[in-house]
């Protein structure tokens, strides 16, 4: 068990909490950061999974990916059911001398951006110790690629397609994390499973503190982002090269950019590389692309402001 | 049917953690990765991008490929820092 | 025997009474959501934890959903679990209802039953319950407080036993019981004990047995897993026999599967639920007096449906009168009324049924009107008129 700050990739060798044999895609860029956060995870440790790609490609029963205890009971109520294990750990050990264990909870975007927001808001805002992992695919995958709250401006899914009047999705991506740290938990924080240590480190960090924390992980689709299943993991990098997905945290209310990207790429370099999005390229959808890289602009100068206020 | 149902415990909890290896996942695999060991360095950097896991790490701290699982997806190929692993057909 | 001495009686609503035997049985989790009628019950036990008189974690869920998300989390870590809701609060938790069944989580919710929107209206009928009928929980309805406060402890025994691992749903009627004041004859906190020791969970999440909980079946596994709660389900009527017994030599109080007067002669028997059944009591005593043969059958065990201990009650009269405080609209019967129809059915009987909804929202039913309903029935039988069989409306200003 790793004791302190992941320096180097031995530390984590040995450590994995899943099994082979699991039934998500080839190249699938959420198994990659959950496999790395479960690896770093302090322990013992309880999984709770909302309804999603990983928790039906994890437990084709009578098979289980899981080496660790793991629960799942709906799309809209992981972080519910998170408190709910926490509770009963908390008084049955001081009643009955039951073990404490640490909690990490999985939601994909659409049980956490959508129908299970009022769920996480509830268990934040009580207090339960646990660590919410959200990987964002950006759209809901195990439906069949529909948009969500956490859909880019602009992107194709099967219920905001590129049509011959409107061009993909017409809203610009929730800003989950800045409603999570709304909530004045004492950790939250992005991170990408490219950025393997800054990511290993924030999972720690979370699980040091006595309360909720949270991580917004991206998780690149080779599936719904139309991209080669080798390219998940080069692609969450231009993610964060191009300052579209900006890694950074919240710790007490102390904003930090983890990984400042001083000369980023242009966005259009993430855009090119997956179908959903490369339409944006064309000269007809130059509107578009204004208004997405207004967003990533905007976005990335207040961090950069919020992160200055705090150094 | 009795004897199914007998060996099903209470709300179909899997009671063997690990269980899906089992279920050979190699079968899915296109294209299979070959590493190059005079290349490798052992930095692992493909380990811990596979989604598997379907990497090891061998005596001499070089990486070998568990094909019984591998998918073949090419993440390690495309993450391999010495360019040591090329996708070849099956 | 403690039977034998007199009692102390207590004087509580039904929902303190509930609140009181669920503190005496040691819950660990409570997780619950506010709505009317039920929020005394869930205050008191606020108050129990609060003042340090319960050793539990009380959790203030956002919805009412989250209360059953949390309550079958924590049961399924092993905890002795205690939830609380009425009418738009069980309406939202249904999919969760279903959870808590099928991965076998032995919570007990007492259930104050209210109409369900629109018109919002606060007050008593069970089309809450109705609603959820199907979630493979057992239900219990309670006709007074003395029954709720006895039952929630024979709730947790049934559900907690590894040959049922099934919740449980305690219905008392919203308002008509939920605040009503009675005395209560109380066991002492030893005897709960002795009743209830702590849970001793066979599986639960935990590091040390790592399982998986909630996985994903297919067609190759569903039905099979699924079927378990019907297996669970069927062993209930023996099982809840038996913690009754045991019940019963420790308070002298014992209930059963149904509640029946006077059944034993009668040429037409009522059948009802919930607190309905104390007014229809004194109704088929007033007629009794006036040389009508009527009869009252209560149905206290609705999940399983008791059909063999309601058979020996009915199978003689010479009509049945159904009275059900929810709608199924569009249906040949309501729900009671289809299932006795059923149990008539399986048993070869063909007994004229008639079937009445009654008193939804709330509207009161008087002894009197319970007499004049028997009597129409009565009437009809002697005049050789059939009885119409579909189902009546009672009441209705139409």
């Amino acid at each position: 068990m790793l004791v302190g700050e992941v320096k180097s990739i031995k530390e984590l060798y040995g450590l994995d909490l899943i099994a082979p044999g699991h039934r998500a895609c080839a190249g699938c860029g959420a198994l990659v950061g959950v496999r790395q956060i479960l690896m770093a995870s302090k322990r013992p440790l309880i999984v709770v999974n909302a309804t999603s790609c990983l928790e039906v490609t994890s437990t084709p029963y009578p098979q289980t990916m899981w080496k660790v205890p793991w629960v799942h009971l709906l799309f809209e109520n992981a972080a519910t059911a998170a408190s709910g294990i926490e509770a009963a750990l908390k008084v049955l050990s001081r009643k009955y001398g039951r073990q404490e264990h640490y909690i990490i909870a999985f939601g994909g975007d659409g049980g956490t951006f959508d129908i299970g927001i009022q769920a996480l808001s509830g268990a934040l805002e009580r207090g339960h110790r646990f660590l919410y992992v959200c990987y964002d695919n950006e759209a809901y995958m195990n439906t069949g690629i529909q948009r969500s709250g956490a859909t880019p401006l602009g992107a194709a899914t099967t219920t905001s397609p590129v049509g011959t009047k409107i061009v993909g999705k017409t809203q610009q991506k929730k800003d989950l994390l800045e409603i999570v740290v709304a909530h004045r938990i004492p950790y939250a924080a992005t991170a990408s499973p490219s950025h393997w240590k800054d990511l290993v480190n924030k999972v720690r960090k979370a699980q040091s503190y006595d309360g909720p924390s949270f991580i917004h992980l991206i998780a690149p689709c080779t599936r719904g982002w139309y991209f080669d299943t080798s390219e998940a993991i080069k692609v969450a990098r231009l993610a964060v090269e191009t300052r579209y997905w900006p890694l950074y945290e919240v710790e007490n209310g102390r904003y930090r950019i983890t990984h400042p990207v001083p000369n980023p790429k242009p966005l259009e370099e993430f855009l090119k590389v997956q179908r959903r999005l490369s339409h944006l390229l064309l000269p007809e959808n130059a509107e578009v692309l204004e208004r997405l890289k207004a967003y990533v602009n905007e976005r990335w100068e207040r961090l950069q402001r919020l992160s200055a206020c705090f150094a | 049917m009795a004897k199914v149902e007998s060996s099903i415990l209470p709300g179909g909890i899997i009671s063997r953690p690990g269980s899906t290896s089992d279920y050979k996942t190699g079968t899915w695999r296109v294209k299979k990765p070959v590493v190059d060991l005079d290349r490798c360095t052992g930095c692992l950097l493909c380990w811990i991008y596979c989604p598997e896991p379907a990497i090891q790490k061998r005596n001499d701290g070089k990486i070998e490929f568990d094909y019984d699982y591998c998918k073949g997806c090419g993440i390690c190929s495309v993450e391999c820092p010495s360019k040591a692993i090329k996708m070849v057909e099956e | 025997m403690s039977l034998l001495q007199p009692k102390t009686l207590k004087p509580m609503s039904t929902s303190e009474a509930i609140a009181y035997a669920v503190k005496q049985a040691n819950v660990d989790v409570i997780a619950a959501y506010p709505i009317t009628p039920q929020t005394i019950i869930v205050e008191r036990l606020s108050e129990y934890v609060n003042n340090g008189e319960l050793d539990a974690e009380y959790i203030a869920v956002e919805s009412e959903h989250s209360a059953m998300s949390a309550c079958v989390a924590a049961s399924l870590t092993g905890a002795r679990v205690f939830t609380s809701t009425a009418s738009q609060g069980l309406a939202l938790m249904h999919e969760v209802l279903y959870i808590a069944s099928s991965l076998r989580c032995p919570i007990v919710m007492a259930i104050a039953n209210r109409a369900l929107s629109a018109p919002i209206n606060i007050h008593c009928d069970h089309s809450d319950m109705m609603g959820s009928r199907d979630a493979g929980w057992i239900q219990i309805f309670v006709e007074n407080g003395q029954q709720a406060y006895d039952r929630i402890f024979q709730a947790f025994k049934l559900a907690e036993d590894e040959d049922i691992l099934l919740p449980v749903g305690v219905n008392l009627d919203g308002f008509f019981l939920s605040h009503a004041v009675e005395g209560i004859a109380t066991i002492s906190d030893s005897e709960a004990a002795m009743f209830l020791p702590p849970r001793k969970a066979k599986y639960y999440i935990d590091s040390s047995m790592p399982m998986t909980f909630g996985a994903f079946a297919l067609p190759d596994w569903y039905f099979e897993i699924k079927h378990q709660v019907v297996e669970a389900m069927e062993k209930v009527p023996k099982k809840l026999a038996e913690i009754e017994e045991i019940y019963y030599k420790m308070t002298g109080r014992r209930y059963g599967h149904v509640g029946a007067y006077k059944t034993d002669d009668a040429e037409v028997c009522l059948i009802c639920a919930g607190s309905a059944a104390a007014t229809a009591k004194f109704a088929v005593t007033s007629l009794r007096e006036k040389g009508i043969k009527a009869g009252l059958l209560s149905i206290r065990l609705f999940r399983p449906f008791p059909a063999e201990s309601i058979l020996p009650h009915i199978k003689d009269v010479k009509a049945l009168v159904v009275m059900d405080r929810a709608m199924s609209p569009g249906a040949p019967s309501a729900p009671i009324g289809q299932d006795i129809k059923t149990v008539l059915y399986d048993a070869g009987l063909n007994i004229p049924v008639a079937n009445y909804v009654y008193g939804l929202g709330g509207r009161d039913i008087s002894v009197a009107e319970f007499e004049n309903i028997i009597t129409k029935i009565i009437e009809d039988l002697k005049a050789g008129r059939p009885i119409e069989r579909g189902v009546r409306y009672w009441g209705l200003r139409i």
